[in-house]
């Protein structure tokens, strides 16, 4: 039982941390009112730049940040169409996913004499070390540094977004830009900030799948999960709180599925495969409610425009 | 070479036309080839020409594309074949390079991968000049011109089962399916029958569990079921789940337990930790059959299974973790399917049926 208990806790988290990353992108991008449907592709560029930098410089941490740089380099083709440009969001985000697996398998076969998948690369450590409770039950408690980020960048976000001024005016642009723009707000900026910034989230999340979760790239690395992640964001109404949650709630009935399908009590996979999305809409109905986004979200601000 | 091979593709894909006027030399075109013409003797006009198509790994994916280049490169070598091959960069592509591929006037037209399966069969019902094989899928149309190529994957498993009970301290090991079906299956109990045998002939009692991911791409949720299995005492993991496995293979090296590879040696991934693999000899495959296509002793519109008797299934040559006596029992046990004395079940019935009469 107990052992089922630490599992249970120890997969839900770890398979929660590469959404986390990728719904706390999504919620800054939202809350200035710019839709970021490339939440997936800017992972899968973080992914394949996270185990390339580690790669080439041994250094884990390194890649970190690189992933989250490249991350934001693609984000910042989606504010230039959507923000500089008031293009359509929606299409920019959808040419991102369409993108970057080109790019990143391109990247891959350039870096790695044409292989389709990054050989094996160092990867983060673990919170206790990477040897921490080695062959005990406890070791699935071990999880890596990547979970322990997420977690402090959702709290930071929280703080940041509610907490201080530069919050406000973000709520403010994705709520009301031209209210805030008569206000001396520079929406433009402020937006154009954010989705950097959901960028580099998203890198991170793809470093932590390429990483920490496995230690290279392969083309599957990120399947998805980018848009598991939006719907987190929805599921959590906009805040980087309950976009944590949801992503706890994904990562959780996963684990379940896990434990109810091994060992002794044996339930058809497929039966399993379907309680997420069975649970995740009794959650939606009986816990979460009425789900409103932030009223300017996808609508690219003109100034002056009624 | 890798840059050669590079070079030689581009050659292929920018000057598709020009190859195809200088192979047709004086034959003025008339859209399909002359299959038959490769038995009449070792001239340069009697070349066969052979085009495979690649699905989206790549031709340098570590895995079937790869081997399935290094088999028609032998074809190349040994019998003065004129080869190459087309990437495919997205599913959309497989339909324009099988296309490209008959237009470049191949005769033998090779998909590789379960994905390209439906490329492939549409294909080959639109040429009917042209002779296709698909590598891991089946004819399903029972088209004259298209022969599936599958493998007998429970009796690799079965090896790699007999190599799990032998190295297991526990006394449990655990298995990681991609998506539950008939083919997959094949590989489970497989793998649970070598256990079997394994007991029976060692008196061991080592038992197993499986649990399948249902999915091919969740390196995650791999890693999740096998750190589930290495909680409930499993050290050894055997997994045919593709991009899910990769989360197995992680795991595995982290619990510091040991891990099975599956399709092609997949020591590199962990070379601490993968004790062996259980390989699809795809390269045979093309070697083998390509020839009796070509020269027509073999018709087309056919599913061949290939298993140890053709020497197209077996482990691993990486044996380095493994005792040599463990190692020499598994060759051993490929040697008694290869003679047929031992029938490797491929579903949970013949399992049972199997069990019964060890």
């Amino acid at each position: 039982m107990l052992n089922d208990a630490i599992l249970l806790v120890g997969i839900t988290l770890m398979y929660s941390t590469p959404l986390v990353f990728g719904a706390l992108g999504g919620v800054i991008s939202e809350r200035s009112g710019v839709v970021n449907i490339g939440i997936e592709g800017m992972m899968v560029i973080g992914a394949i730049s996270a185990a390339s930098a580690s790669y080439f410089t041994q250094n884990p941490w390194i890649a970190f940040l690189v992933a989250g740089l490249c991350g934001a380099a693609v984000a910042a083709l989606h504010a230039l169409a959507s923000v500089t440009f008031s293009a359509n969001q929606t299409v920019s985000g959808v040419a991102i996913n369409l993108l970057a697996p080109g790019i990143a398998l391109f990247a891959c076969r350039s870096f790695f004499d044409g292989a389709a998948m990054t050989p094996i690369v160092p990867k983060l450590p673990k919170i206790f070390g990477d040897n921490a409770f080695a062959g005990t039950i406890w070791a699935n408690l071990n999880l890596n540094v990547t979970t322990v980020i997420a977690l402090a960048l959702a709290l930071a976000l929280w703080f940041v977004l509610y907490k201080t001024k530069w919050g406000l005016r973000v709520r403010a642009v994705g709520e009301h830009p031209a209210a805030a723009d008569t206000l001396g707000i520079d929406v433009y900026r402020t937006r154009f900030i954010c989705v950097l910034i959901s960028g580099m989230f998203a890198g991170f999340g793809g470093a932590s799948m390429t990483t920490a979760i496995i230690s290279q790239f392969t083309q599957t690395a990120i399947s998805g999960h980018g848009f598991i992640a939006m719907a987190a964001v929805i599921f959590g109404k906009w805040t980087p709180q309950g976009a944590y949650g949801a992503c706890l709630l994904f990562g959780c009935t996963q684990a379940l599925v896990v434990l109810l399908g091994g060992g002794n009590i044996v339930v058809p996979s497929q039966i399993l495969a379907m309680l997420p999305y069975f649970m995740t809409i009794i959650v939606l109905v009986l816990f979460v409610g009425r789900s409103v986004a932030p009223k300017a979200d996808g609508v690219p601000y003109i100034k002056g425009s009624r | 070479m890798e840059k050669l091979t590079r070079r030689s593709f581009l050659g292929v894909a920018g000057a598709a036309a020009l190859t195809l006027a200088a192979c047709d030399g004086g034959t003025p075109a008339d859209g399909g080839d002359q299959p038959d013409d490769g038995a009449e003797g070792d001239g340069a006009e009697a070349a066969a020409k052979v085009i495979m198509v690649t699905d989206t790994g790549g031709v340098n994916d570590q895995s079937f594309n790869e081997l399935s280049w290094a088999g028609m490169q032998q074809l190349g070598t040994d019998l003065g074949w004129d080869v190459s091959y087309l990437e495919s960069k997205q599913d959309a592509d497989y339909m324009t390079n099988l296309d490209k591929a008959v237009d470049a006037g191949a005769q033998l037209i090779w998909g590789v991968g379960f994905a390209m399966g439906a490329a492939v069969n549409e294909a080959a019902l639109a040429n009917p000049d042209v002779q296709f094989a698909i590598i891991d899928s089946t004819n399903d149309n029972g088209a004259p011109n298209l022969t599936g190529v599958t493998f007998k994957q429970e009796e690799c498993s079965f090896a790699v089962g007999y190599v799990a009970a032998r190295m297991t301290t526990s006394g449990k090991v655990g298995f990681v399916g991609g998506i539950d079906s008939e083919i997959m299956q094949s590989f489970e109990q497989g793998y649970y029958a070598g256990i079997e045998y394994a007991n029976k002939e060692q008196g061991l009692s080592v038992t197993y569990q499986g649990q399948w991911a249902e999915s091919f791409g969740d390196a995650a949720k791999g890693k999740a079921i096998a750190q589930s299995q290495i909680a409930d005492g499993c050290d050894v993991l055997y997994h045919a789940a593709g991009g899910t496995g990769t989360g197995m293979i992680e795991a595995c090296a982290e619990a510091g337990v040991w891990a099975i590879g599956v399709d092609q040696d997949q020591s590199h991934l962990a070379p601490e930790t993968v004790i062996t693999s259980a390989l699809k000899r795809v390269d045979q495959a093309i070697y083998q059959i390509s020839p009796q296509l070509i020269d027509g002793s073999l018709a087309g519109g056919s599913n061949i299974v290939l298993g140890a008797a053709e020497d197209a299934v077996g482990i691993a040559p990486t044996h380095d973790l493994l005792p040599d006596e463990v190692y020499q029992g598994a060759l051993a046990v490929i040697d008694k399917i290869k003679a047929g004395e031992i029938t490797v079940p491929k579903n949970a019935d013949e399992l049972a049926t199997y069990k019964a009469g060890l």
